[in-house]
């Protein structure tokens, strides 16, 4: 079988492709499958539907306050962000925290951590700035409810081993509000 | 051991031992971290990447999981050493292109490795043969451990380990599971189980992970949400779903032995001499060929191959790999010959 496309050298890759509903086979020699495999992948690039996805609501103050935020770390701007699909830096994650908090949730359908964390105190950990200490028992005794609301759910389901790791999670926890 | 050693040796993840190695081929875990207080890989210019790369270089050799592992720097090796190294599941496809300060760690028979400046400063791979998601883990959080000491990983109270894309930020776990799946194919179940699996947040993949279509009945399935979750969690849920999964090709087999034995049988013999008395064959045909092929040594029905001398011919007769055996660059139409030489020999099959 020769290609599709240049006609002259022996098809060796064989595509599929769906685009609107109709269905469509190629068969392509290794080059012209490249150049075409390129121009596919295009279609699907995640920073496209990401940055669909990072549009924020169309109220015009907080829209125009966004785009001139730029990140004072890595400097990157929110058009910068909208356009990557990628963030620039770790210190981003605070400065678009508005604009990632609905991406994240419709991403994740959650924006909480609640798994490992660095070894506390090792002295090269570094952690992006929060809003201080208040902020941070805070995220614990949220983390605290969402475990404890999972355990319920695990011993209700009878899945055992699940609860044993969530009750030693949130025993952690509560002991590190203590001290 | 160097680079062009490991065309000798069988990845350990092909080793076909493990718990439901007949249904499931590998288990791998996945994580994604960054260096704190350095740009992320897209967004850094060369000079910061080279930093990255250095201190990755570093912390890695120095570690006791790794000490004795293969370096290699990506735009110092040739174009089918690059797709060797995809073709192993050592490195991801984005990994081989814009190559400039991008290398990679393969430690001990190819069961940890580690990407530098992929998408994120390292992503950590551990990957093991059989269905052992937990054991795999084991091992990686102990190497993500004794590297967290030595780099320090960006992380925030609120998101996690937190990554170039906002899609893997949290946990940056990606736990993944291959699997074989002809019954569950042949049954025309198929459709129905991406679809159930894709509402519990699973995604599933075909043999050569993302964008790559399933050929020969090979299936990855993965978790697709990162943050929220512990790791426990994620990884007890995709196990959760394997197992029905297992349970469900197991029963399809059994159906297919009940009901369909003349259909089944008639369908393995003729892929089983085809690949036998082939002179010329596509690495799609091979791979689908082998599919049947494995499905009869499963079924008992071929009894003179074992499942890890085939889990060995699917990575061995795709195009680096038999480039590599020839010691040369094959075009297209000399690799269908010498692919067809390869499964002869190993299977030995008289054509």
């Amino acid at each position: 079988m020769e290609c599709n496309i240049c006609k002259q050298n022996k098809a060796t890759v064989h595509l599929t492709e769906i685009i609107n509903d109709e269905v469509t086979e190629l068969h392509l020699c290794e080059e012209c499958a490249k150049a075409k495999g390129a121009e596919m992948q295009q279609h699907f690039s995640i920073a496209d539907l990401l940055s669909g996805l990072v549009d924020l609501p169309p109220d015009a103050a907080t829209k125009k306050e966004h785009i001139s935020i730029k990140c004072d770390s890595c400097n990157m701007s929110y058009a910068d962000f909208k356009k990557m699909g990628r963030l620039g830096c770790a210190q981003c994650y605070e400065t678009f925290k508005r604009a990632l908090y609905p991406l994240l949730k419709r991403i994740h359908g959650t924006t909480r951590h609640i798994g490992k964390e660095p070894v506390p105190r090792t002295p090269t950990s570094s952690k992006v700035k929060t809003a201080g200490k208040t902020a941070k028992s805070k995220l614990d005794a949220d983390r605290i409810e969402i475990l404890k609301t999972r355990l319920a759910e695990a011993v209700r389901n009878e899945e055992f081993e699940k609860a044993a790791v969530l009750r030693d999670k949130i025993k952690t926890l509560e002991g590190k509000k203590k001290r | 051991m160097e680079l062009k050693d490991l065309i000798g040796q069988t990845s350990e993840w092909l080793k076909a031992t493990g718990p439901d190695s007949d249904i499931v081929i590998s288990s791998r875990i996945r994580l994604a971290r960054n260096i704190g207080g350095l740009k992320f890989v897209d967004w850094a210019n060369n000079k910061v990447r080279q930093e990255i790369a250095k201190k990755a270089k570093e912390a890695i050799l120095s570690s006791n999981y790794m000490k004795n592992s293969i370096y290699v720097e990506m735009d110092k090796i040739n174009p089918i050493d690059r797709q060797f190294l995809i073709e192993r599941h050592l490195i991801s496809r984005d990994h081989a292109v814009d190559t400039e300060s991008k290398t990679v760690f393969i430690g001990d028979r190819e069961i940890i490795s580690i990407m530098v400046n992929e998408e994120d400063h390292l992503r950590l791979q551990v990957i093991q043969p059989g269905f052992v998601l937990d054991d795999a883990w084991s091992i990686m959080e102990s190497l993500e451990k004794d590297l967290e000491k030595r780099l320090g990983f960006a992380f925030s109270d609120e998101w996690g380990y937190l990554t170039a894309c906002p899609t893997n930020t949290g946990t940056g776990l990606r736990a993944s599971v291959m699997m074989h799946l002809p019954a569950i194919v042949f049954t025309r179940q198929i459709d129905n189980l991406t679809d159930a699996v894709s509402k519990l947040g699973l995604t599933v993949r075909g043999f050569f992970g993302e964008g790559t279509q399933a050929i020969g009945n090979f299936y990855q399935i993965s978790n697709q949400v990162t943050l929220g979750h512990t790791e426990i969690e994620i990884i007890d849920n995709l196990k959760r779903v394997i197992i029905q999964v297992v349970s469900q090709e197991r029963g399809s087999r059994e159906f297919l032995k009940a009901k369909k034995k003349k259909i089944v049988e008639d369908k393995i013999s003729r892929a089983y001499s085809t690949l036998g008395g082939a002179h010329i064959i596509t690495s799609k045909e091979t791979l689908e060929l082998l599919s049947l092929v494995r499905l009869g040594i499963d079924l008992k029905l071929i009894k003179n191959i074992d499942t890890h001398k085939l889990n060995e011919l699917l990575i061995f007769t795709q195009p680096a790999h038999l480039q590599k055996l020839e010691a040369k660059a094959l075009s297209p139409s000399d690799r269908d010959i010498k692919r067809a030489e390869l499964i002869n020999k190993k299977l030995g099959i008289k054509g």
